[in-house]
C-alpha cells in the first residue's frame, strides 16, 4: 500500500485515489456524513456547509464535499464542534422560509404567528408535499434541530403555478443551488440560475420569467435534484403528500430508445409519480419530460378493457373466448384455404422481447409464414 | 440496419452512450438529439460544454442541438452521400485518414477512392448547398481526432437512399479508424423503446432471434427442433411496407396487428387505408382503440408497460427488466398470454409460467442473448452479444475485428430524392417529432399537460418564405402533396431552411403522412419520409 496515499476518518485509515474529496473516500466507506447541496455529478460548491467535517490542523472546518484528500490528512466527521456548527446551518436554513413540519418548540405567539404566517397562501393549506421526502426534514430530526434562535423569514416571491407539470414555491427554497446545477451541469439545458441579491435572492429563468415563458424543456431534472419542497411535481402539489401509502416499482421507460430505467410512484394502483433511478445507466437519474410526465395514459379511461368484435359495421364488446374463437378460426380456415402466407403479422417496437419472441415464434410455428415485421422503419 | 450490416458484418449501435463523453467529435446528423432522444442528449451537452469535445452538426433545420456545434452544415434535403463522400474526399486528398487501419481492419479502399475522387468541395457545394470551406473544415475537424463518434437516426435513413446514407457513414467512420474504438463508432439512435429488441428477437421477416437467418437450412432444424414443430418455411416473410402492397393487391387476406398503429405512421395514409379496408381480416392487440384498430374486425386489449414484467433492449444493446407496478384495466391481457392463448386454439400449446420462462427459451435459441437471465438483470442491465452466464456482455463492439472480420467500404454514387420540388409543387416538405409528444401520439396526447405545451399540428416555415408565400405567423394554411392535403397552422420560425417546410407527424387530425412519399428504399424498404414536394395555400 503506498502510504502517501492514506487519509484518516475517525480514527480509520483509507487509502484514495488523486481528486477524490473528502466525501467520497468517506462515503465510498460507509461513513455517513449528511450533505445537502451537493449533487453527484455536478461540481461540488460547499454553499450549505451541512457535510463540514473537523481536519486536524485546520483552523476552520471545512466542506468535505469540496476539499480534496490529501495525503496524511486527519479528518474527524461527527465531532461536538461539527455537531455544533451543523445545527447553526440547519436551523439558519429552516428560518429561511415557511418550513413549518417542525415548529412545535418555537414559543406559544410566534408559534401561531408563523403557522398562520405560512399557511396563508391557498396552495399551503394541507401538509409541505415534500413532507417524508425532504432532505432538510430529514436533517432537523437528526441532529433535533428546533427553530428557537431565528426569527423565520418572510417570503419574497409568490408561488408559480402556471405551467403544467412543475410548482415552484419559492416560500420552501433554501438557494442550495442544486437544482441551478442540474439544470445547467447534469442536463445543460441552462434555463435557470442564481439571481444574487443578498436577502432577495432567487433562483431565475433567463429575464426572470415563469418556467413556461422560458426556454425550460420541463425536464424535471430540478425536481427531482430539490431537497425540500421548492420545486415539486404538480400532482403532488394538487394531491398531497401520503407517503405511507406509496409503492415504488423499477422498470424501463417506454417511450425512445434510450431506455432510461425509472420508479413508477404507485398508490391504489394508479400511476403517480415517475422519478428517476439514480446510480444507475444509462441515464443516471436523469429522465425527459414524457418519461417523467408523461405517464398520464397509463390510468386513462380510454383505455381498452375488453375484446371487441365487429358486428354489422360496428364494434361491440366481447368475452376473451368468443374474440380468440374468431380470431383462430379465420386464420385456421386462411391458412387451410389460401395457404399461411396470405396472412401477415406485424408485431411492435412497444412490447417486451419476450412479446416480440412469441409473436415470431406463432408466426412461424403455428402460422407457418415468415411474414412478420414491426415498425422499425416507420 | 442493413447498410451497417453490410458495412461491419452488425447493425446496431457500435458504442455504449456513455461513450459520448470520451469522445474528442460527435458528428450528429439526421437526428434531433434533443427533442427525440433528450437524455442521451446530455452526454453530448456535457462533452462539449465541460469535457471539451467539439461537435459537428449536419442538418438542415436549426435544432437546438446545433447551438453547441462547432461546425453546423447545412445540407439541401436528400443530399447525404454527396457531403459525406466529400468530407472523405477531403481525407483522402489530405491523406488525413488512419492508413495502419484501413491496411489491417478493411478491405475496397480503392473502389471507395475512386467513388469519392469527383465529389470535390465545389461539386459537393453545388448538390448540397453547404460551403466547400465549411465542409472541408468539418472534414479536417473529424478526421484529425483520436476518437470521434457518429450519431444518426430516422433523418438518414428514411430515404429512398437510406441504406446508402448509412453505408457512406460507415465509410467515413472506417477511413478514420473510429470504429472498435472508445469514443467512437456509429451509432444509430433508435427511435422506440424496443424497436432494437424486436429486431434482436426476430420480429423481422427473414431472420430469428439474434439475427440468425430463415434460409439457413441448420437454422431451421434447429429452430424446429426446439419449438418441437416439423417444418419451418424456408421463404423469406414479407416486410411491413411490402404486407401492405401485398394486402392492396389482394393476396395478403388476413393481418395481426400488435402494439402498431400503421394508419397514422404509414406514409401516404389514403393509399394505407385503402390497404386495410382489403383485407378479408384484420386483428389489433393494442392498449387504445387507435386509427387502425378503429378498421379491425376484431380488437384486443393488451397491458401497458406499467401492467407486465419483461425486458427491453435499448438502442445501446443493453437489455433491462421491466416490472410490473399496477394491474391492467378491466379484462387487458399481456400481449404474450393472448398470443399463448391464440396458439393453443389453433392447435399448439405454448405453456409458460410467467415471461421469465419465455426469457429462459429465448436464451437457449439466442447464441448472442444465451447469457441473460433475470437474475443477472436485477440491479443492471447486459449489453448483447452476452454468450455465456459468466459473460459480462459487451458494450462496444468490433473492437478487435469486425463481426464479418474485415470492415467493407462501399463506393456509392448520389442519387437525388425520388420526388424534387417543380412549379406545381414548390416546397420541399419534411418531417419529424416534437419533444412533447411521442410517435402517434396515443400516449402522450392522453397527457393534458403535454397537450398544453405542444396542442395541435402547425407547419415551420422560414421568414424568407412566409414573405414569399404572403402568410403571417399563426395563419391556418392548406399543405398539399400529390397524395394529399391537410391544414395547419404556420409557425415562422428560425430553425426552418428557405424553402423547406417542416410538419410533425404526430397529430392524426392534420396527418403529416397524408402528405409524405411512399417510395422505398430498394433493400430496407424505408419509405421517404423525410423528402417531398409541396405546395402551400393561406385558408
Amino acid at each position: 500500500m503506498d502510504s502517501e496515499n492514506i487519509i484518516v476518518i475517525d480514527g480509520q485509515e483509507f487509502t484514495f485515489t488523486q481528486e477524490e474529496t473528502i466525501l467520497q473516500v468517506a462515503q465510498r466507506n460507509g461513513f455517513d456524513i449528511p450533505t445537502l447541496c451537493f449533487l453527484k455529478g455536478a461540481i461540488p460548491t460547499g454553499a450549505c456547509r451541512i457535510c463540514v467535517v473537523e481536519v486536524e490542523g485546520a483552523t476552520n472546518l471545512v466542506a468535505s464535499c469540496s476539499t480534496a484528500a490529501t495525503p496524511g490528512m486527519v479528518v474527524k466527521t461527527e465531532t461536538q464542534r461539527v455537531v455544533r456548527d451543523r445545527r447553526t446551518n440547519i436551523e439558519l436554513l429552516l428560518a429561511s422560509g415557511f418550513h413549518n413540519c417542525l415548529v412545535q418548540d418555537l414559543d406559544m405567539d410566534s408559534w401561531t404567528d408563523f403557522q398562520l404566517k405560512s399557511m396563508e397562501p391557498k396552495e399551503h393549506q394541507g401538509l409541505c408535499p415534500a413532507y417524508g421526502n425532504c432532505v432538510l426534514q430529514d436533517l432537523a430530526v437528526r441532529y433535533q434541530v428546533k427553530l428557537s434562535h431565528f426569527a423565520p423569514a418572510e417570503t419574497k416571491y409568490p408561488i408559480e403555478n402556471v405551467n403544467p407539470f412543475i410548482v415552484r414555491d419559492f416560500s420552501r427554497c433554501v438557494l442550495c443551488g442544486r437544482c441551478v446545477q442540474a439544470c445547467n451541469e447534469i442536463q445543460v439545458n441552462n434555463v435557470i440560475t442564481f439571481d444574487l441579491k443578498g436577502a432577495e435572492s432567487k433562483i431565475i429563468t433567463k429575464g426572470d420569467r415563469t418556467l413556461k415563458d422560458s426556454n425550460c424543456v420541463f425536464c424535471g431534472e430540478c425536481v427531482q435534484a430539490c431537497p425540500v419542497g421548492a420545486l415539486v411535481p404538480k400532482d403532488d402539489f394538487l394531491e398531497g403528500q401520503t407517503p405511507e401509502e406509496e409503492n415504488r416499482v423499477r422498470t424501463t421507460c417506454t417511450y425512445c430508445g434510450v431506455g432510461c430505467q425509472l420508479y413508477l410512484h404507485v398508490k391504489e394502483n394508479r400511476v403517480t409519480k415517475v422519478t428517476g433511478v439514480e446510480d444507475v445507466g444509462p441515464n443516471y437519474g436523469k429522465l425527459c419530460v414524457k418519461g417523467r410526465f408523461g405517464y398520464d395514459f397509463i390510468n386513462h379511461p380510454a383505455r381498452l378493457k375488453t375484446p371487441l368484435i365487429r358486428e354489422n359495421g360496428e364494434l361491440r364488446e366481447a368475452s376473451w373466448d368468443e374474440a380468440l374463437k374468431v380470431v383462430s378460426d379465420k386464420f385456421s380456415g386462411i391458412k387451410g384455404d389460401v395457404g399461411p402466407d396470405a396472412i401477415g403479422v406485424l408485431s411492435s417496437a412497444r412490447i417486451t422481447n419476450e412479446e416480440n419472441y412469441l409473436a415470431q415464434k406463432f408466426t412461424r410455428g403455428v402460422i407457418g409464414t415468415n411474414s412478420i415485421d414491426h415498425c422499425a422503419r416507420l | 440496419m442493413a447498410g451497417l450490416a453490410a458495412a461491419f458484418g452488425s447493425g446496431a449501435m457500435t458504442n455504449p452512450i456513455e461513450d459520448l463523453e470520451k469522445g474528442e467529435v460527435i458528428l450528429i446528423t439526421g437526428s434531433n438529439t434533443t427533442e427525440n432522444h433528450p437524455v442521451l442528449s446530455s452526454y453530448i451537452k456535457r462533452a462539449v460544454t465541460f469535457k471539451g469535445a467539439k461537435l459537428i452538426v449536419v442538418d438542415p433545420r436549426k435544432i437546438p442541438i446545433a447551438s453547441f456545434a462547432t461546425f453546423w452544415l447545412r445540407q439541401n434535403l436528400g443530399t447525404d452521400v454527396a457531403w459525406l463522400n466529400g468530407m472523405m474526399h477531403v481525407i483522402i486528398q489530405e491523406n488525413l485518414y488512419d492508413e495502419d487501419y484501413v491496411t489491417s481492419r478493411t478491405v475496397g479502399l480503392e473502389d471507395l477512392k475512386r467513388a469519392v475522387e469527383k465529389y470535390t468541395p465545389e461539386h459537393v457545394e453545388g448538390i448540397t448547398g453547404i460551403p466547400k470551406e465549411e465542409l472541408i473544415g468539418a472534414a479536417r475537424l473529424y478526421a484529425g481526432a483520436e476518437s470521434a463518434s457518429i450519431l444518426y437516426a430516422m433523418g438518414i435513413t428514411q430515404h429512398i437512399t437510406g441504406v446508402d446514407n448509412v453505408k457512406s457513414l460507415a465509410n467515413l467512420a472506417m477511413l478514420c479508424g473510429n470504429v472498435g474504438v472508445s469514443g467512437g463508432g456509429v451509432n444509430p439512435l433508435r427511435g422506440q423503446n424496443n424497436v432494437q429488441g424486436a429486431c434482436d428477437m426476430g420480429a423481422l421477416p427473414d431472420v430469428y432471434t439474434g439475427y440468425q437467418k430463415v434460409n439457413d437450412v441448420s437454422v431451421r432444424e434447429r429452430m424446429a427442433k426446439a419449438w418441437q414443430v416439423e417444418t419451418l418455411s424456408d421463404k423469406t416473410g414479407l416486410k411491413a411496407t411490402e404486407m401492405m402492397e401485398k394486402a392492396h393487391e389482394g393476396e395478403l387476406k388476413a393481418m395481426y396487428i400488435i402494439g402498431e398503429n400503421p394508419m397514422l405512421s404509414d406514409p401516404d395514409l389514403n393509399h394505407a387505408k385503402e390497404c386495410f379496408k382489403n383485407l378479408e381480416f384484420l386483428v389489433v392487440q393494442d392498449i387504445f382503440l387507435t386509427e387502425t384498430a378503429e378498421l379491425a374486425d376484431v380488437v384486443l386489449p393488451s397491458a401497458s408497460f406499467a401492467e407486465k414484467e419483461g425486458t427491453f433492449t435499448n438502442t445501446e444493446r443493453k437489455v433491462q427488466r421491466v416490472r410490473k407496478g399496477i394491474e391492467p384495466p378491466g379484462e387487458a391481457k399481456d400481449d404474450w398470454k393472448i398470443i399463448c392463448e391464440l396458439s393453443g386454439n389453433m392447435g399448439y400449446t405454448m405453456d409458460y409460467e410467467n415471461s421469465q420462462a419465455v426469457m429462459e427459451e429465448i436464451a437457449e435459441v439466442t447464441p448472442s442473448y444465451c447469457g441473460i437471465n433475470y437474475e443477472r438483470l436485477k440491479t443492471e442491465g447486459l449489453h448483447w452479444p452476452c454468450t455465456g452466464t459468466d459473460h459480462p456482455g459487451t458494450p462496444c463492439l468490433h473492437m478487435d475485428e469486425f463481426t464479418c472480420g474485415l470492415g467493407v467500404f462501399h463506393a456509392i454514387e448520389f442519387r437525388p430524392p425520388a420526388e424534387v420540388p417543380d412549379d406545381e409543387y414548390p416546397l420541399y416538405l419534411t418531417t419529424g417529432r416534437l419533444l412533447y409528444h411521442y410517435h402517434c401520439g396515443s400516449m402522450t396526447m392522453k397527457s393534458p399537460g403535454l397537450n398544453e405545451l405542444a396542442p395541435e399540428c402547425f407547419v415551420e416555415m422560414s421568414s424568407k418564405d412566409a414573405t414569399e408565400y404572403k402568410i403571417g405567423h399563426g395563419d391556418r394554411v392548406k399543405i398539399a402533396s400529390r397524395r394529399g392535403e391537410i391544414e395547419a397552422k404556420v409557425e415562422v420560425s428560425e430553425k426552418a431552411v428557405d424553402g423547406t417546410v417542416f410538419i410533425p407527424f404526430h397529430y392524426a387530425g392534420a396527418a403529416a403522412n397524408a402528405l409524405t412519399n411512399g417510395a422505398l428504399d430498394p433493400t430496407a424498404k424505408i419509405p421517404e419520409y423525410k423528402v417531398c414536394a409541396v405546395r402551400i395555400q393561406k385558408n
